[in-house]
């Protein structure tokens, strides 16, 4: 499989300029030698992050976004040589509740198809954050079948949590998509900021615990002063990191990988297959779920 | 419109057979004191010294492990062996100030072959590598000192050893580094360059040479095993652009060199069959 991320930087505020610079990235890519299978854009690629009210005027249904992209992949030259999959993050309005979600989207020809669309379960609201003032939490992690195997969507905080990637795995994920916008801070990591070294270590481990790829694309730009940290990259099942990118500044990233990989991967360190069987005993715990038991029973 | 820049992942990622010399050293001087000294209570090592890299490397890391007073490198020339390897091996003896013995195995491979006149150069070679195994096992003996192998994984890998031979001390150093990577060792360690620079020969016949034995150098034996064990099918190691026949050749010698990496076969009558059901560790 042959994956583009489009690491995107968008003009707060201006959505029709981000879309036609999509669609740039889309026809430079269309036109590539070798042809894309899937195009993946940042957590809020055609927004910006930080929208705080005006969240609900840039927030779109999901299958109005679906539209859009496939007219805007369909209207790059060379894009009808085979069909395409694309996910991007984005905000979203769900008949009036709001979501922080991304979209898993397969063009073919005249059609497309909404295979996913992942709502963000980790709103963070502390400090700079506050997207649970605006957005409604997601409340279901799915894995789902693509032309190219399982994959599950975790949206930028999702993936700070080590049980939304391993309950991805147990659910037959095989790639991990991650959308993100991540403020650069700590300066005390060395070469790079602290929050990308983080972002790094734990995909890193991701990758290795549970065999899956990871394909982490994040957001650049600068919005009010908070500079997105970009950093997307491809990492395979054996924790290498294939390709990365800049903190700073709109790029593509490009990478061809074999999904079966993966099998090979859990062949040789089969952690997953143990956390399978041993992971109902530690989750009906009654220290982890007291509201599951029953009064009177240990 | 502005093209953005494109960062493209490597199409194919080479083998990576480099290792971190200096952290491969103090683990396996750790490993040597461990299964001697702590395991077995022995403070000496007893190993044959052949004038190649391999037996030089474990020399050397003996010697770190143990001190030159403890490390007994044995000669074994036969009457053919070069000089050149004698002089080689005299290098490291040089180089580390280790004890040296040379017990030329002529007489006794002789005295057999002798009676075996129609032994071809393969019967001979192993011959040769048999006796060596028992002067330095019965020099073990006499010296109170554990042998020590110097079989590379390469080799062990291809099945290019004689089989209860230059496989049988109890311990190996270097038995899970390629070729290449006891090159690496070799230069970080400071073994003598003649001994590293020059072409690996078993030393069995004149003008041998392990690659000219083998059909292929080290170092392409290297790159395919490195992928080959890392579960990689040949297609795929040819993708790296390595040659279909050089992976058929290897293919062919891995797969056919199973039971050299193995205890012999023994017929399983009841359940309390060795290693099959009386079960304990090596070091229990």
């Amino acid at each position: 499989m042959r994956v583009a991320i489009v690491q995107s930087k968008p003009r707060k505020g201006d959505f029709d300029a981000n879309v036609r610079d999509l669609g740039a990235a889309f026809a430079q890519l269309a036109a590539a030698d070798e042809p894309y299978d899937l195009i993946v854009a940042p957590e809020a690629a055609l927004t910006g992050y930080f929208l705080e009210g005006a969240v609900y005027e840039r927030a779109l249904e999901a299958e109005t976004l679906a539209l859009l992209l496939a007219d805007l992949w369909r209207a790059a030259p060379g894009s009808q040589r085979k069909g395409v999959d694309i996910a991007l993050g984005f905000y979203e309005n769900a008949g009036g509740a709001y979501y922080n979600a991304a979209l898993y989207l397969h063009v073919e020809g005249a059609q497309h198809e909404i295979v996913h669309v992942h709502r963000k379960m980790f709103l963070p609201t502390y400090g700079m954050f506050d997207e649970e003032r605006f957005l409604s939490r997601g409340r279901r992690l799915q894995a789902f079948d693509t032309r190219f195997g399982r994959m599950a969507i975790l949206i930028c905080e999702d993936a700070w949590h080590g049980i939304m990637p391993t309950l991805a795995a147990v659910k037959g994920a095989q790639v991990l998509l991650v959308p993100s916008a991540s403020p650069g801070r700590g300066l005390a990591a060395g070469s790079e900021l602290e929050s990308v070294q983080h972002w790094r270590n734990v995909m890193r481990s991701y990758a290795i615990e549970h065999g899956v790829f990871v394909i982490y694309a994040g957001l650049a730009g600068f919005e009010g002063g908070k500079g997105m940290t970009g950093s997307s990259s491809v990492i395979d099942p054996f924790g290498e990191t294939l390709v990365t990118a800049p903190a700073l500044g709109a790029c593509v990233l490009s990478a061809e990988i074999d999904v079966s990989d993966v099998d090979l991967a859990r062949s040789r360190l089969p952690l997953l297959g143990d956390l399978r069987s041993v992971l109902p005993d530690l989750l009906f715990d009654p220290d982890v779920m007291p509201h599951l038991t029953q009064p009177g029973v240990a | 419109m502005t093209l953005l820049p494109i960062i493209e992942a490597p199409k194919l990622r080479p083998p990576d057979l480099t290792i971190d010399t200096a952290l491969a050293t103090e683990w396996l001087v750790a490993f040597l004191r461990d299964e001697l000294v702590e395991r077995r209570g022995v403070r000496n090592a007893v190993l044959g010294l052949s004038g190649g890299v391999d037996s030089a490397v474990v020399a050397f890391l003996a010697v770190r492990a143990l001190g030159a007073e403890h490390v007994h490198a044995i000669r074994m020339p036969y009457r053919t062996s070069s000089p050149d390897s004698l002089a080689d091996a005299q290098t490291v003896i040089d180089a580390l100030g280790c004890a040296a013995h040379t017990i030329d195995i002529s007489g006794a491979v002789d005295g057999y072959l002798a009676l075996e006149p129609e032994a071809d150069a393969r019967r001979r070679g192993n011959v040769m590598a048999r006796t060596r195994m028992l002067v330095l096992f019965d020099q073990s003996a006499k010296l109170a000192a554990l042998p020590v192998g110097t079989g590379n994984k390469t080799e062990r890998m291809m099945g290019y050893f004689t089989w209860h031979a230059d496989d049988s001390p109890p311990v190996n150093p270097i038995g899970d580094l390629f070729k290449t990577q006891v090159w690496q060792l070799a230069r970080h360690l400071g073994v003598p360059l003649r001994v590293i620079d020059k072409p690996p020969s078993a030393d069995l016949e004149a003008n041998q040479t392990d690659e000219s034995d083998l059909g292929i150098t080290y170092l392409q034996a290297d790159r395919i095993l490195s992928l080959m064990l890392a579960g990689r099918g040949d297609e795929k190691i040819v993708a790296h652009g390595i040659c279909a026949s050089d992976v058929a050749l290897v293919r062919r010698r891995v797969e056919n060199t199973h039971w050299k990496r193995h205890l012999p076969t023994t017929a399983l009558l009841t359940n309390t069959a060795i290693n099959e059901f009386y079960l304990r560790p090596v070091d229990y």
